[in-house]
């Protein structure tokens, strides 16, 4: 295996768990609601699906354990902002600020142990072929589900009944109410299908992209994953391209680090920082398209009247 | 079972106030809950948690002391919010607050004068107020959503600091520490009074407090932020430009967190370390909107935050566990918070039974 094709292999395992938690809240963003709790998601997945490895021994156990805690926390996200109509910017930050202290509180006492890799899926044959052999067919479980889903995800959302009305639904809520589509239910299976998929992403860090737990280990990544759905204008595609753009800054600046460029490391650790700032002003900077992209009811409440 | 809101003729005066005591009380109990299950007593936990750093006049200071930071960034946050700008990087403005208010004493440290202390606070505010100038600028004038850019840049600031302790400004007398030389007595915030630590960051966010709370009173620019926030529409054919309004908010509070970030350093740290804030920034969010959005009542919710860092703190120290459960408790709070200011609005009914199984689906 050459170096070109093991830098790659760090690009996708990086760029994994951005795709996966993006192409969650591009569903939930797309029901209308903006769920600012992707980065608390994405730690509770990750501290759970961990704990659930060490206990059983299995990473698979543990990556389910990932997915429900990702989804069983979204539901309180949900309650608040569905049920009880709460500001949901000032929920999403309650949630992130929970998750990260949930996540501290039950891991620490898995600080340090080392933990089990998630194994490699290896395709017979397909992985024979040179090159996008190794890439592509010779990788662990939640890489072929992070692509799955986004093929997933734009089927259903374009080519599927349910995905019109949950379009409808983030388009004009009032609309929606009054064709007879249950609006909160709507959103509710939205946002949990995000937390699922943020769960799933944290699964990824703390069993493939580094197997062990570390408090905050998500690092900003689940705001990175919110500024990709702007970035990508909520298709889903457009996330595969923009989180393995992204994942290739971050492993470009531990490369850097690694060849002792003569920049300071804390220089290109902010990198993927900066960087996901200047997409965001190059994608928004056109307030008309920017507006013809966005879900209409994005962040609005919906009280049905009776 | 089916919650249903029913939304009330007029703003409950009654929720108003109550709502964050239901909130705080709510927290407390499952407080309790969450003691247990790490297999603690809670009401001893809790005793020391919330009661006993209130006993003892050197852990007043410290309430104080940490008190201070919370309130002057939120009492910003608060303004920003109350006009629909979202800023979440406080915590940033904090930390580039206090590095620019440090240029003084770590870098002219030669220069002792009475202007060095009134000088750090402004360069402070400066300092802060110029880092929320960026998400305010891309905001204004590129349209970028400010949650995210505010927030990307608080890893920036946290990172500068730590390329700066660590390199150009590290002590030269630190045998290698990462950390600045310690302030001159000249640049250190005196106390407030005798008896303790306490430094003037408490009083600065007093005054800042009663300042803003008189500024969104009785002042026309409050009734800007109010209406601007409320309906961007309506504060546009009242003549208000919200462009205006987004450079205004987090220009301020910028400033305030500035301001914080250099008296927390100049106060009680009186050096730069890599990490000078236990989340301040953040924790300021909970503040914000556990007074309500009301600078009086920020002073009141910034009291009880920073008693959660000192509880948390305390019962390190007499249970033998660790700081986290701090941060679950603060995310605790923030929840009850949002979800009984729903009892403001609305009244709650539940539904024990359901009215579409007996009248079909059709009937709604």
């Amino acid at each position: 295996m050459g170096i070109f094709e093991a830098i790659l292999l760090t690009v996708i395992t990086a760029a994994t768990p951005l795709v996966l938690a993006a192409i969650g809240e591009l569903v939930t963003e797309r029901s209308g609601v903006l769920n600012l709790g992707v980065e608390g998601m994405m730690v509770m997945g990750a501290a759970c699906a961990f704990i659930a490895t060490q206990q059983t021994g299995s990473s698979y156990v543990g990556i389910l354990a990932g997915i429900a805690s990702g989804a069983l926390f979204s539901l309180l996200f949900g309650f608040l902002t569905l049920t009880l109509v709460a500001n949901q910017v000032a929920t999403g930050l309650a949630l992130t600020i929970l998750g990260l202290g949930v996540s501290g509180m039950i891991g620490e006492a898995y600080v340090g142990q080392s933990g089990i890799k998630l194994p490699q899926i290896v395709f017979p044959f397909l992985s024979d072929i040179p090159f996008l052999g190794a890439l592509l067919f010779k990788q662990d479980l939640i890489f072929y589900l992070s692509i799955a889903l986004v093929a997933g995800v734009h089927w259903f959302l374009f080519r599927s009944r349910a995905g019109l009305k949950l379009r409808a639904v983030g388009d004009s809520h009032s609309s929606a109410h009054a064709l007879g589509i249950n609006v909160i239910r709507t959103r509710y299976l939205a946002v949990m299908f995000g937390g699922a998929c943020a769960g799933l992403a944290g699964a990824q860090l703390s069993l493939v992209y580094t197997p062990q737990w570390a408090e905050n280990m998500s690092a900003g990544r689940g705001w990175i994953a919110l500024a990709l759905v702007v970035f990508a204008s909520w298709r889903p595609w457009r996330i595969v391209a923009g989180g393995y753009l992204f994942g290739a800054v971050s492993i470009s600046q531990l490369y850097a680090q690694a060849f002792g460029i003569g920049i300071p490391s804390q220089f290109l650790s902010a990198l993927p920082y900066l960087a996901t700032i200047v997409v965001l002003i190059l994608i928004s900077h056109n307030r008309r398209t920017t507006l013809i992209n966005t879900p209409a009811a994005l962040g609005k409440s919906f009280v049905p009247d009776r | 079972m089916r919650i249903e809101l029913e939304r009330r003729p007029d703003v409950s005066k009654l929720f108003s106030i109550l709502s964050p005591f239901i909130a705080l009380g709510l927290t407390i109990f499952f407080g309790g809950i969450m003691f247990m299950l790490l297999g603690k007593d809670p009401v001893s936990a809790l005793y020391s948690f919330f009661i006993e750093p209130l006993m003892e006049v050197w852990s007043l200071h410290e309430l104080a002391i940490k008190a201070a930071p919370l309130i002057l960034i939120a009492v910003g946050l608060s303004v920003c919010y109350r006009s629909n700008n979202w800023n979440i990087g406080a915590e940033g403005q904090f930390i580039m607050g206090a590095i620019s208010g440090s240029i003084l004493p770590v870098v002219f440290y030669e220069w002792h004068s009475p202007l060095v202390l009134p000088l750090m606070m402004v360069l402070g505010m400066l300092g802060g107020a110029l880092f929320a100038g960026i998400p305010a600028f891309l905001k204004a004038h590129l349209n970028t959503n400010e949650i995210l850019t505010s927030l990307m840049l608080v890893y920036v600031a946290q990172l500068f600091l730590d390329w700066l302790v660590r390199g150009p400004w590290r002590n030269p007398g630190g045998m290698n520490f990462p950390e600045t030389r310690t302030f001159d007595a000249s640049a250190i915030l005196p106390e407030m009074i005798a008896s303790g630590r306490a430094h003037w960051g408490f009083g600065f966010a007093i005054i800042a407090a009663i300042l803003i709370w008189f500024m969104m009173r009785y002042t026309l620019k409050g009734f800007e932020i109010t209406v601007l926030g409320q309906s961007e529409r309506a504060g546009r054919f009242a003549g208000f430009s919200s462009r205006k309004m987004i450079w205004f908010s987090m220009l301020l509070s910028g400033a305030l967190a500035g301001l914080a970030g250099i008296a927390e350093v100049s106060g009680a740290i009186q050096q730069l370390r890599p990490v000078i804030s236990p989340g301040y920034g953040f924790t300021a969010i909970i503040v914000a909107f556990l007074g309500r959005l009301n600078p009086l009542g920020i002073v009141v919710a910034g009291l009880v935050l920073a008693l959660t860092y000192l509880g948390g703190e305390a019962v390190q120290v007499s249970l033998q566990i660790s700081d986290k459960p701090i941060r679950v408790f603060q995310g605790l709070l923030l929840f009850f918070v949002l979800s009984c200011d729903t009892l403001i609005h609305y009244k709650i009914r539940m539904m024990w039974y359901d009215l579409t199984k007996t009248t079909g689906e059709g009937a709604r």
